[in-house]
């Protein structure tokens, strides 16, 4: 079994600063770490591994410090990595994020599941999964909390949606993009940090891969932002401090008007 | 043929129309009204209920179009899909807005794709930029620490989804005239890779994203078994229970229970904090919640940054009160 990870770095999420000018994220400065929830996808995908047999690919589009991130999934345990990087691609939006993704897993050969985590930290969309999906022409299952098992041409999983949760009969290959609930992520291990210092990861730019110049890019997204702001924060908290018997009885006695008052009660 | 019209995307389960259908309305009239279009609301299922598509134009819909099969009965990806790629690619509406549900999240960005349409996730405010009459789209990223504006500015249609509870449903107008049009799927259109199984409905999990109140439990509880002070408060609150990933991580309350970036997005009438420091990735979570309550022992806690009323304490001695006291409260308003 072949299964592809797309993994992001993504910054630290307290200290990110944006260029205003593009609207985009200054990624340099910032401590960066592996997308929290793709290391939920690296982890189950490792298991199916475990339980196939086959091979774990992660692939990463960013910056050429994203280099890091697929060391991360091999420390892991994945089997290696493909990192997709180039000016051209600076600045995309979900759009042409996930097409040049798919483009690249297109020159990785067959496999027979893509596993991304749901959403990313920073931008926060999830669009990106299904957008590989689209592209690929793949069936996609979103917030799997749950991979029951892989059998011949159809992979059984849990869907967890607003109601409960659903039992899908997913046709393989597909796309499918995971939540928490799915796997504890493994520590890596000291003999995958060793694999993943010596390996030498491959960078793919477009000349490696088919796409469409006009596709590419800040130019190539359909979405731009135009406008960064601070949230204001508005709210003016009332503190009170519960420190002995009778102190707590007057913070409870506050909280309670305070709650009247709103109508909360 | 120019793109023209406000489309939402209403979203049925077994049938009946569901509530952010109607928050979709309040927008899309907004929206509508600026640029002086019609509002359509489109809708996949099975045997929808008639009463609820009627509801929709009563709600400020001037037309509804319901596309039906047995196997739109519940949302999969490929077929809802190609429906709907079909009705945009036919009608061409400017603007199409949908829920940033499971379905939507889901559906949305595979239609984008397809249809070469500008998608923006999550957006808490969406506007007509007077001049272009471009769609304004404005959502939080980096775990909320910043607000970003975003612009479709050549694709159509432009394509945003909403957070579910960020709007009030368009209210009922009696006399609201509106036509529905009944679809049959065509079957070309319905083949799917994916199978629904089974599903298994749960009612925890529905309780914390639509509940009214929520109280939620942080590290500071320290250990599970104290999990009964925070289920007697809530019970106090008719609230349901939400809790910090700490509290998650340690296995004294499951998954759906989690609240913050990488579990549920919260907003509640009331939101309240106990033993929960505020990390960043939790405040994403429940910050938008109209009124946010913390307990807590250190009050430098970030938690009371995003707080209207905080209590700076010892949770194990607070809370035990203010349980008594809400509890006696609500009898005396019964009474």
């Amino acid at each position: 079994m072949r299964i592809i990870v797309p993994v992001k770095q993504v910054p630290e999420t307290n200290a990110v600063k944006m260029d205003e000018a593009t609207g985009t994220m200054i990624r340099d400065g910032v401590e960066a770490i592996v997308n929290p929830l793709d290391l939920y996808a690296i982890e189950i995908a490792i298991r199916l591994r475990e339980a196939h047999g086959g091979e774990v690919l992660a692939v990463s589009m960013g910056p050429p410090k994203a280099v890091k991130a697929i060391k991360e999934a091999v420390a892991m345990g994945c089997d290696g990595g493909v990192l997709v990087s180039d000016k051209a691609f600076a600045g995309s939006d979900t759009w042409a994020t996930s097409y040049v993704l798919a483009q690249a897993i297109k020159t990785l050969g067959d496999y027979q599941l893509i596993i991304c985590g749901e959403r990313a930290t920073d931008g926060d969309t999830g669009q990106v999964g299904p957008g590989i999906a689209a592209w690929l022409g793949l069936p996609v299952a979103t917030y799997v909390s749950k991979v029951e098992g892989v059998s011949g041409d159809v992979c059984r999983c849990r869907r967890l949606i607003e109601e409960g949760y659903e039992v899908l009969d997913v046709a393989v290959p597909a796309v499918l993009t995971v939540v928490k609930e799915v796997a504890d992520p493994r520590l890596p291990t000291l003999r995958g940090k060793q694999k993943a210092r010596k390996l030498d990861v491959h960078t793919l730019g477009p000349a490696d891969m088919t796409v469409r110049q006009e596709y590419l890019g800040l130019n190539g997204s359909p979405t731009r932002v135009v406008r960064i702001f601070r949230p204001k924060v508005a709210r003016q908290c009332q503190m009170v401090t519960a420190s002995d018997e009778k102190s707590i009885d007057q913070a409870a006695d506050a909280l309670v008007d305070f709650l009247k008052q709103r109508e909360l009660i | 043929m120019e793109y023209k019209g406000v489309w939402i995307l209403a979203e049925q389960f077994n049938g009946r129309v569901q509530r952010i259908s109607h928050e979709l309305l309040t927008r899309g009239l907004d929206l509508a009204a600026k640029r002086g279009v019609a509002l359509t609301a489109i809708i996949f299922g099975h045997d929808i209920d008639n009463g609820d598509l009627r509801e929709l134009i009563d709600r400020g819909a001037d037309a509804v179009i319901a596309t039906e099969a047995p196997e739109l009965a519940n949302f999969l990806p490929e077929p809802y899909a190609a429906c709907m790629i079909k009705l945009i690619e036919e009608h061409r509406p400017e603007i199409v807005i949908a829920g940033a549900t499971s379905t939507g999240r889901t559906l949305m960005p595979y239609v984008a794709i397809k249809t070469s349409a500008g998608l923006t996730a999550d957006c808490t405010v969406l506007d007509i930029e007077p001049e272009t009459g471009n769609l304004l789209q404005t959502r939080p990223a980096i775990g909320g620490n910043i607000l970003a504006t975003i612009k479709t500015p050549n694709h159509r249609p432009q394509m945003a989804t909403v957070r579910p509870r960020s709007t009030q449903p368009a209210p009922k107008q009696s006399g609201r005239q509106g036509k529905i049009t009944h679809l049959k799927a065509p079957p070309e259109l319905l083949g799917s890779r994916i199978t629904r199984v089974d599903f298994v409905p749960d009612e925890s999990e529905h309780g914390l994203q639509d509940a009214d109140n929520v109280v939620a439990c942080g590290r500071g509880i320290k250990k599970g078994e104290n999990l009964s002070l925070i289920k007697d408060l809530a019970g106090s609150l008719d609230a349901a229970i939400g809790a910090s990933r700490d509290v998650v991580d340690r296995g004294w309350l499951s998954y759906p229970h989690q609240v913050g970036l990488s579990g549920k997005t919260v907003s509640p009438k009331l939101y309240l904090a106990v033993g929960i420091s505020g990390t960043i990735q939790h405040l994403a979570g429940m910050q938008t919640s109209e009124t946010v309550v913390a307990i807590n022992s250190d009050p430098d806690a970030q938690i009371f940054r995003v707080a209207d009323f905080g209590i700076v304490g010892n949770l194990f001695e607070v809370v035990p009160v203010v349980t008594s006291k809400i509890k006696a409260a609500r009898e005396s308003t019964k009474n």
